[in-house]
């Protein structure tokens, strides 16, 4: 038997010559939590089409080519480079990984307040192991799939965040990964902890990029706590090149009267998967998870998201919508899960999905799961094409029908768009929207609805 | 200016208009009555190019050109305009750039200039004092949330901004209070000129209090039945249009 270039084995006959290398290898726990992390993707594997989870979505290609781990930070970018992709107007805390490794150089933390402990996990886990010891261990992601146990074994950096009890952060911390290599497939892995304590509030933007040159694979994975009463956004954009594939993992965890707002924005990649899980453990939290994903060409993109709602009175409201054209596929599959406690739960799931080609593809299941016996809930998806009797409006009012197809396309899309808070982003994402719709310039100066 | 002969009109295999030829010169506005399925409004969508509509025989010529040849958009730069009898809610795509991004387009055809966001704007509130339409209406997305009302007006709204030389109203009066029926009718009236052809597709015989026609044409079994002058209305009124259609077994 043939094994890919790229499988499991590979990266299992990688470990023992980078285990020296990742941070934290001088601990004993740290050491002890990665090997068992590589022996859960031993067990495991990259997930095959017999995961339920993962039917729809192969990582075949994936498995194809080897990408090899980046051991040492060593960043060719320079800030003109980073700078572009950051809206202009956009007043930021910058925190920049490249290749899955912070750089000091190209981030800017001046705007951090106090009550905002924030610094590189790598340095974390080399100078006070025991600060993040409970936090990787207790992680509840870490074994989940194979994934999230290759994460865990080969984790070379990412954010360590703690806001302190009420503090409230006036600007988004920008969190960019830029990968990318001109010689070399290379792999970026990447773990954040973000933890909010009670009553604290922040935006966070988690920020996938790629420069270019050879493929990659990232494989990143977030946890975030919102305690009793804080205020959580957390904006994730995904605009990787076409030649990476990319592999995320969101785990959310919210106590008592939280908010957590979560907008995923997935344009890019050949092949691209979040995972978002988000617990309501305590009374009264409520999430709302907003997303968008588009593709083309032979693009794949999928979206699992479950919430699991354990204590009475909580709220989640999930809206995700797609536009595909070529050949495009996409996923959806939102779980939402009431449990026997969580009485006087409202939930409600949308996803809408728009279909441009006769090729493109989505495989749509919202699944609700409720036990208890006094809630709110209703769900529900739908596929479709552009609405004719709105075209022919369009027309009849002399709007050719290039312009009718995109203007409608567009406003499909905004609909989404529009939920995010941060204005120059969102003007940066209907740009791009555009800029990837047939013609879509000629939209201009037709669609800004922000005055 | 607009030229019907002999025209047949299927939907989905079955017949709906059977033969109707219509003149129309310019500066005139003609009134076509019918009941319920008598062909009326699958010939105002048929002018305005609507697909799912097939033309069997006959001809349309407008301003000497094969009308039926253009597409919906083209059939509008030419200044064809059709107010809806059921105007589409299109959410998201703002009122006020569909109508800009449709004036440009005719002034375009006519090799004019564009007209900048600030020309537009002026222009538009201009054309809003026609049919008094709240300027709150101005920057939503098309028709939605609209009552039916506002969504009557805009259709006249629109036509003001769009100038067309042929603008069919199909029941343009159909649900609305008498308000509003006066203020659309008043909006119609103000656009009235010598230039300038309305069909008016009409169930009720209110409308024509307020809209004076020069010619009514019944329509009944998809032709044609009775032509004559606003007189003709009158008549249906006080008797109904059963006598019209007792008549069209023949047809």
């Amino acid at each position: 038997m043939t094994t890919a270039a790229g499988s499991s084995e590979f990266y299992l006959a990688q470990f023992s010559a980078a285990e020296n290398h990742l941070p934290g290898h001088d601990a004993p726990w740290a050491t002890a939590w990665r090997r068992n992390a590589l022996d859960r993707f031993r067990e495991l594997g990259f997930p095959g089409h017999r995961d339920e989870d993962w039917k729809y979505t192969s990582v075949k290609a994936l498995e194809k080519q080897p990408f090899d781990s980046v051991l040492e930070p060593s960043s060719h970018l320079a800030l003109t480079d980073i700078e572009r992709l950051i809206p202009a107007g956009v007043e930021c805390i910058r925190i920049v990984f490249v290749n899955g490794h912070f750089s000091r150089v190209l981030s800017d933390t001046a705007a951090m307040p106090a009550g905002a402990e924030v610094s590189s996990l790598a340095t974390k886990l080399r100078d006070e192991p025991a600060a993040v010891e409970s936090l990787l261990e207790n992680s509840p992601t870490v074994f989940r799939n194979g994934f999230g146990a290759l994460n865990a074994a080969f984790m070379t950096d990412g954010i360590f965040i703690r806001l302190a009890p009420r503090t409230v952060l006036k600007q988004p911390i920008w969190l960019l990964f830029i990968s990318g290599d001109q010689d070399r497939a290379i792999t970026s892995q990447c773990r954040n902890v973000i933890v909010a304590d009670t009553d604290s509030q922040a935006t966070i933007v988690e920020h996938y990029s790629t420069t270019g040159g050879k493929a990659t694979f990232t494989n990143s994975v977030t946890s975030i706590t919102v305690n009793d009463n804080a205020r959580v956004t957390h904006i994730k954009l995904q605009q990787e090149n076409t030649t990476g594939f990319h592999f995320s993992e969101i785990d959310v965890t919210q106590n008592r009267d939280s908010f957590y707002h979560s907008h995923s924005v997935a344009l890019g990649a050949a092949l691209a998967r979040t995972d978002i899980r988000v617990t309501l453990q305590a009374e009264g939290a409520e999430c709302r998870l907003d997303g968008l994903y588009m593709g083309d060409g032979r693009q794949h993109v999928d979206h699992h998201t479950r919430i699991d709602h354990l204590k009475p009175h909580g709220k989640s409201t999930e809206y995700y919508k797609g536009v595909l054209n070529g050949n495009a596929r996409a996923v959806f599959n939102g779980k939402v899960v009431v449990h026997e406690r969580a009485q006087k739960t409202d939930s409600s799931q949308t996803n809408r999905n728009l279909l441009l080609s006769r090729n493109s593809e989505i495989d749509t299941k919202p699944e609700l799961e409720i036990y208890a016996d006094d809630v709110k809930c209703a769900h529900g998806a739908t596929i479709g094409q552009l609405d004719d009797d709105a075209i022919f409006y369009l027309r009849s009012r002399g709007v050719d029908e290039a312009l009718a197809r995109n203007l409608l396309t567009f406003a499909f899309v905004d609909d989404v768009i529009r939920r995010i808070e941060i204005a120059p982003l969102r003007k940066q994402l209907e740009q791009t929207i555009l800029n990837r719709l047939p013609a879509g310039t000629s939209l201009r100066g037709l669609v800004y609805n922000d005055a | 200016m607009l030229s019907i002969k002999d025209l047949h009109v299927s939907v989905a295999g079955k017949p709906i208009v059977n033969g109707i030829d219509l003149e129309v010169k310019a500066g005139e506005v003609h009134a076509i009555m019918g009941p319920n399925g008598s062909g009326k409004s699958t010939l105002a969508h048929v002018l305005a190019g609507r697909s799912g509509y097939e033309v069997t025989r006959g001809t349309v010529t407008y301003m000497g050109k094969d009308l039926l040849a253009l597409s919906p958009d083209e059939r509008a730069h030419e200044g064809v305009f059709l107010a809806f009898q059921y105007p589409v809610e299109i959410p998201g795509v703002n009122n006020i750039y569909m109508l800009k991004a449709g004036l440009n387009a005719i002034r375009r055809h006519h090799g004019e200039e564009e007209l900048d966001a600030v020309d537009f704007l002026s222009l538009v509130r201009e054309k809003m004092k026609i049919v008094n339409m709240d300027e709150s209406l101005m920057n939503r997305s098309v028709n939605e949330g609209f009552s039916g009302g506002e969504k009557k007006r805009n259709e006249i709204f629109q036509m003001a901004v769009l100038e067309p030389r042929l603008a069919v109203l199909d029941e343009t009066d159909s649900g609305l209070d008498i308000d509003a029926l006066k203020s659309v009718a008043g909006g119609v009236n103000k656009l009235r000129n010598k230039d300038r052809a309305i069909i008016l597709v009409t169930h009720y015989q209110r409308l024509l209090d307020y809209i004076v026609p020069d010619k009514v044409h019944v329509l009944a079994h998809g032709r044609i039945q009775r032509t004559g002058d606003k007189s003709l209305a009158l008549e249906l009124e006080k008797h109904g249009y059963g006598w019209i259609g007792s008549k069209a077994g023949a047809a």
